[in-house]
């Protein structure tokens, strides 16, 4: 079936089922492959978009779900990888492998916007659902910290 | 050391070839000529039109504006040694590190091979750095000569009186100077380059890249969603496919009912694969509920009947057979007859399960197969290129240079990405689709279909002299061969029947004139791979609680007793008084929490390490709440890396020590995803507080170095909170709520 909504503030015209996981339509109909397959499961976060702003898995939101809705992925965070959250991954060198950065950065993004100056026990607890397995997450929790002081 | 994969057999020429270097020379564009090559950073302003860039020898093109590419044949997991191998090549060629650029060179091991396996293009074992150290400046070096050369032809004045600055050829008589850009623009490279003697290359004191923090080329792109996994490959008219692999490893189909996957809306077509069945779909998600509808019955195995909890009692009651010797790994001095003598003897048994890589990216590959069947172009983020197109050639019967591998980035390999075993499904439904497929294995296939490192048995026993000095020891280490699965049973006979991947890490440089250790194995038929850290993440933790038993049972200080022990070796000593320093050791610390100490040489890194733990004894569950490391890696390339390769060592190895565990029910792993094989979480990290030591010493890799020392810090450390020692891995709740459980 066809639905539409919008992604990264453009019109989004897709035909797909309606119980595709809105991660597939995301990386294999959209082509934004910034957004990754982890789990297929809720357990990961390394498919993490917003939805109207919401931080959700998107592995785990059929797509009929998203039908007139705003998705937003890592590509549509900033216009020139700018947003704090990207300056601050690149400054204090958070990647490794890299393969969970699109899904942390898009959870810490969503804590941001609605918590200007989160404690570092509110950052824990709200990226607590995103597995790094390269170990990254001392870094995470520093650049997130110093996003958070530059001011989103 | 220096296990050889399946495919050795290919490009093993150890020289680089005259033939290689030319076609180098000829091929002078090569970063631009690789469509869709992985370039780690986006290059930086080649030339427009007029000139092209000059390669200069096979490994770096030179723009007229002075833009490098180099040409770095080490797979990028994270680890940093893309941009690292780059500063060990710019260093040696003294170049102006802002106009570097990095590319993954072609598949042509005869010139970019590791000559530490073999000169095969791999990476792993922690031996890109330890095996390009030479290789890399001694190229480098060469570039850097023939640049000189050419600037002197020119000038018309004898070598000898130049020298070089970043990027620029300089004659202090005349006071004149040319940039490598502009000589590239007339050099004459000779065909072979110039070889240059390892006494004259750069002094560590004259460095001015290595050492200094240095940002990795690969980061941006991972911080945008630009970098491009495998798993992202798109390819025009490509379909999808996913795979339900054989339960039990080594399987192959028996009947597949395929009638209500070939129902499924999307569904193109179903195969049958050696060990797999294949569902080819039009969409990913047509793929994957395809498999879910396939009914496959599978041939029986030998591992049908194997048990890991049973199969641990059975390895364990062997290591306590002395009459089985097994195979002698260390024999020095006379062991039996120092037991015989010995005034007391102290015999412990540990353990270690099966453990899964879970890198964060699934298993995936695309490929197209020409329509003759006799080439191939492969997709892929593999530690194994040159494994995976030899493996490619031998399946198609042709030659390893018809097959185009595209290297990409790794999301996760820490071993698992090393072998070719994706090929055997994507290619033969690459042949039969005639279309481009890109192959993804679901998580929970991943996890069914682990290749772990071995579940592992340990008897070590301590032969002690009346002063407490410990005169034996013996290590007896029971478990199945990596080699063996991995690479075959001729391989494991090659080295005399030791597994150098199991016994990593098994010996020590503890100074006990009677040593034995042994190798018991097992064959239970169960898939079993490299995992960070290899061996050594369970025969330190076997060495290192051990020693702090033989330390304890004396109530000796478990630091002094090793530092007399280690009073030859000064590196250990070095590390050692740093880290009791910096975690202020034996000085008190908080109600209820204890530190525990660990040493080790890993992959010639010495670390030395101090973990403060607490224990809820209710619940079981172990705190780690803070890590000190000092350690000492020889010359350090870029110490930010260094640092972030710790701090995932330290993580991933808490992981192991506390909570990962793969079980074995009638051959098939019992786990599923995420919910049922958990990794460390946010919410668990310790602090970690890090000091590097740097040494006049040859580079080593530092990607697992430092994963071996968490477990034996942990269960150090809850030995003195709870008076038990902790000798099983994982330390789960639940074994240590058996002990500690009131």
């Amino acid at each position: 079936m066809a639905i539409t909504f919008t992604v990264n503030n453009k019109p989004a015209n897709v035909d797909a089922g309606p119980d595709t996981p809105l991660l597939w339509v995301v990386r294999e109909h959209l082509k934004l492959t910034g957004t990754k397959y982890g789990c297929g499961a809720g357990m990961c976060g390394a498919c993490t978009v917003h939805l109207d702003g919401r931080a959700v898995r998107s592995c785990q939101t059929p797509v009929s779900m998203v039908a007139g809705k705003n998705v937003t992925t890592i590509e549509g965070l900033s216009a020139n990888s700018d947003h704090p959250l990207q300056k601050a991954w690149v400054d204090l060198q958070v990647p490794q492998c890299g393969y969970c950065q699109s899904g942390q950065i898009m959870q810490a993004a969503a804590l941001l916007a609605s918590n200007k100056n989160p404690s570092r026990d509110d950052i824990v607890r709200h990226m607590d659902g995103n597995i790094c397995r390269c170990g990254t997450y001392p870094r995470i929790l520093r650049a997130v910290e110093r996003a958070a002081k530059q001011g989103v | 050391m220096g296990y050889v994969e399946k495919s050795a057999k290919i490009d093993r020429t150890s020289e680089i070839s005259r033939r290689g270097l030319l076609e180098g020379a000829a091929g002078l564009t090569f970063a631009l000529a690789i469509p869709g090559a992985l370039v780690m950073k986006p290059i930086a302003a080649l030339a427009q039109g007029t000139t092209a860039p000059a390669s200069i020898g096979a490994w770096i093109t030179i723009s007229p504006d002075g833009a490098m590419v180099m040409a770095i044949p080490v797979a990028e997991m994270g680890q940093g040694t893309s941009t690292g191998l780059a500063m060990v090549f710019a260093e040696e060629m003294d170049a102006d590190w802002s106009k570097v650029s990095v590319v993954y060179p072609p598949i042509k091991p005869e010139i970019f091979g590791n000559p530490m396996f073999g000169n095969m293009m791999v990476t792993y074992g922690s031996g890109s750095v330890r095996g390009y150290w030479d290789k890399i400046r001694l190229q480098a070096a060469a570039v850097r000569n023939v640049l000189m050369q050419a600037a002197a032809d020119h000038w018309q004045v004898p070598i000898g009186e130049l020298h070089t600055e970043p990027s620029m050829v300089a004659h202090s008589a005349s006071n004149r100077s040319i940039s490598y850009g502009e000589i590239a623009t007339f050099a004459q490279v000779p065909a072979t380059m110039p070889t240059i003697d390892k006494s004259a290359l750069k002094k560590m004191a004259d460095y001015r890249i290595l050492g200094k923090n240095t940002p990795r080329f690969d980061i941006p792109a991972k911080t945008n969603g630009s970098a491009q996994y495998a798993i992202d490959v798109q390819i025009p008219n490509m379909v999808y496919a996913t795979v339900l692999r054989t339960p039990v490893d080594g399987g192959k189909p028996n009947h597949v009912d395929d009638t209500a996957a070939l129902a499924v809306s999307g569904v193109l077509k179903v195969v049958p694969l050696p060990n797999s069945v294949g569902v080819v779909a039009e969409t990913i998600e047509a793929a994957f509920k395809g498999r879910g509808a396939l009914k496959v019955t599978w041939s029986a195995r030998p591992a049908d009947s194997f048990n890991s909890a049973d199969g641990l009692k059975q390895f364990l009651d062997r290591a306590g057979k002395l009459d089985d010797k097994g195979v002698s790994y260390v024999a020095t001095g006379d062991t039996d007859a120092t037991f015989a003598k010995a005034a007391k003897v102290m015999t412990s048994q540990y353990s270690s399960e099966y453990v899964y890589h879970a890198q964060m990216e699934p298993m995936n590959v695309a490929a197209t197969v020409s329509p003759s069947g006799d080439s191939a172009e492969i997709w892929i983020g593999t530690q194994g290129a040159s494994i995976n197109t030899g493996v490619a050639a031998a399946m198609l019967k042709t030659t390893p240079d018809k097959i185009t591998l595209h290297q990409f980035y790794l999301g996760g390999g820490y071993g698992r990405r090393s072998p070719a075993d994706m090929l055997p499904e994507v290619l033969p439904l690459a042949k039969a689709m005639q279309r481009p497929v890109k192959l993804i294995w679901t998580r929970e296939q991943d996890v069914k279909s682990a290749q772990m490192r071995p579940m592992t048995g340990h008897q070590v026993e301590a032969a002690l002299d009346a002063g407490g000095n410990v005169l034996g020891w013996r290590h007896r280490i029971v478990g199945e061969s990596v080699v063996a699965y991995r690479v075959g049973e001729k391989a494991l006979e090659g080295a005399k029947g030791l597994d150098g991947i199991l016994l990593e890490g098994a010996k020590h440089e503890y100074g006990i004139p009677n040593q034995s250790i042994a190798y018991l194995r097992e064959n239970r038929g169960i898939a079993v791979a490299a995992w960070r850290g290899i061996g050594a993440g369970y025969n330190k933790f076997v060495i290192e609680s051990f020693i702090d038993e033989i330390a304890a049972a004396q109530n000796k200080d478990p630091i002094e007793f090793r530092l007399a022990l280690l009073k030859d070796e000064p590196r250990a000593q070095a590390v050692i008084k740093a880290v009791a320093e910096k975690s202020g050791w034996g000085k008190p610390v908080a109600d209820g929490h204890a530190l525990g100490f660990s040493y080790a040489k890993v992959v010639d890194t010495y670390v030395a390490a101090v973990g403060e733990v607490s224990v809820d004894t209710k619940t079981g569950n172990v705190r780690a709440h803070k890590f000190w490391l000092a350690l000492d890696p020889g010359i350090v390339l870029n110490p930010d890396s260094v640092l972030a390769q710790t701090e995932g060592n330290v993580i991933f190895g808490l992981s192991q020590t506390l909570k990962e565990q793969a079980s074995i029910s009638d051959g098939q792993v019992d786990q599923n995803n995420f919910y049922d094989y958990p990794v460390l979480r946010m919410s668990e990290m310790p602090e970690i507080d890090i000091q590097i030591i740097q040494t006049d010493n040859p580079a080593k890799g530092m990607g697992e170095a430092s994963l071996p020392m968490v477990a034996p810090c942990i269960g150090n450390a809850l030995f003195k909170l709870t008076g038990n020692r902790f000798r099983a891995l994982p330390m789960s709740p639940e074994r240590v709520k058996a002990v500690t459980g009131v």
